[in-house]
């Protein structure tokens, strides 16, 4: 079965490279979706030997992953899994998450950072805690790390996806989708790599706050 | 002749019935309602609004149909809260237009937003290759 990682990028030059040559010997391909970034993350991708797709504007990790998803479609690949640019998860965690897919047993599977309770900062944590919470007031389904960025599809799930957030949102979008198409979930615990850096990246307390709003103003108005 | 000193004058407002005054506005709001209505449905038409939506907005329009055709239904709303002047429902208009305007501004920017998204992806995609140094040159 051919898996091909989706990489979504904004100013991730420092990491992307390692990113890119950590999966290069456990995926078929990589779809590195580089947003816009005003640092070198296109070219350290490309050297590292993924295939780059470059947004001129930067439009967002959901957009990225609309993108990104939308290049691997092209190519024949059967499973596409999200990874995050920023070096916190750990490529190892690939074969887990695409085991129940390759068994069929799953459409969509999640990698879950909150098993490994100890491993996650406890303002991480509440934060997501929130977010599942919110998830799932406003679209009905609980899952247990609703703003997870690793995640495998399979192909059919894959080209069922419909992206409409552009931002962050775009995490609990996809559990709405999944509700939505009445996806089989599978949630896999990883071990996500919380560095400095990685931590100054993902959403702080303002952005988290602005999904929040967005996310709400959505389901209210649309 | 009596005497005026010292005493208080108090405007006499003409002698119109009550009802007279209310009628106007009351036919300003119902027209807008039903043009509301009728933007909102056919809003839904266009597949613009979700069910939801339409439910919800038809609900808050019919509800203001109401408190304007007896609008002493508020009268204990306005007492708990303590208003009761006929200003205050200029306000309260205003409020409303202005609430309508911004979600359908909220809607139309979203709108452009994922349309400028659907771009860029469009032109990404397209120079996979070549493209993407261009773009890169650009930020370098």
């Amino acid at each position: 079965m051919k898996v091909t990682a989706v990489v979504p990028a904004y100013n991730e030059g420092r990491t992307v490279g390692s990113v890119v040559r950590s999966l290069l010997p456990l995926v078929q391909e990589i779809v590195v979706v580089d947003d816009g970034s005003a640092d070198r993350t296109a070219r350290e991708a490309r050297t590292a030997g993924a295939r780059v797709v470059s947004h001129m504007l930067n439009r967002g990790l959901g957009a990225a992953i609309g993108t990104g998803v939308a290049a691997a479609l092209d190519d024949d690949t059967d499973i596409i899994v999200t990874f995050d640019a920023d070096g916190q998860h750990d490529a190892k965690d690939i074969e887990r998450i695409t085991a129940p897919i390759r068994e069929g047993a799953a459409d969509i599977v999640i990698g879950v950072r909150t098993l490994d309770r100890h491993l996650m900062p406890v303002s991480r944590r509440a934060a997501n805690w929130i977010g599942n919470a919110l998830t799932f007031v406003l679209f009905g389904k609980w899952v247990r790390d609703s703003q997870s960025g690793l995640r495998a599809f399979s192909r059919q799930a894959a080209e069922e996806l419909e992206i409409k957030c552009d931002r962050m949102e775009v995490s609990s979008e996809i559990v709405r989708e999944i509700r939505h198409h009445g996806w089989r979930l599978t949630e896999v615990p990883i071990r996500p790599v919380y560095t400095d850096y990685s931590m100054s990246k993902g959403q702080g307390f303002i952005v988290g706050l602005k999904t929040a709003g967005k996310l709400l103003l959505r389901r209210l108005m649309m | 002749m009596p005497d005026w000193r010292g005493k208080i004058f108090y405007p006499r407002y003409p002698r119109y019935p009550r009802s007279t005054y209310m009628l106007l506005i009351q036919i300003f709001i119902l027209g807008f309602v039903a043009f509301a209505l009728w933007r909102t449905v056919g809003r839904f038409r266009a597949g613009e609004l979700k069910r939801s939506a339409l439910a919800l907005w038809s609900v808050f329009w019919v509800a203001l149909a109401v408190v304007t055709l007896l609008p002493h239904s508020t009268s204990w709303l306005a007492s708990v809260v303590g208003v009761g002047r006929g200003v205050d429902v200029v306000i309260y208009l205003a409020i409303i237009v202005l609430f309508y305007l911004v979600f359908r501004i909220f809607l139309r920017l979203e709108k452009i937003e994922h349309d400028i998204t659907l771009v860029v992806r469009e032109m990404g995609l397209r120079g996979v290759e070549e493209g993407a140094e261009g773009a890169e040159d650009m930020h370098v």
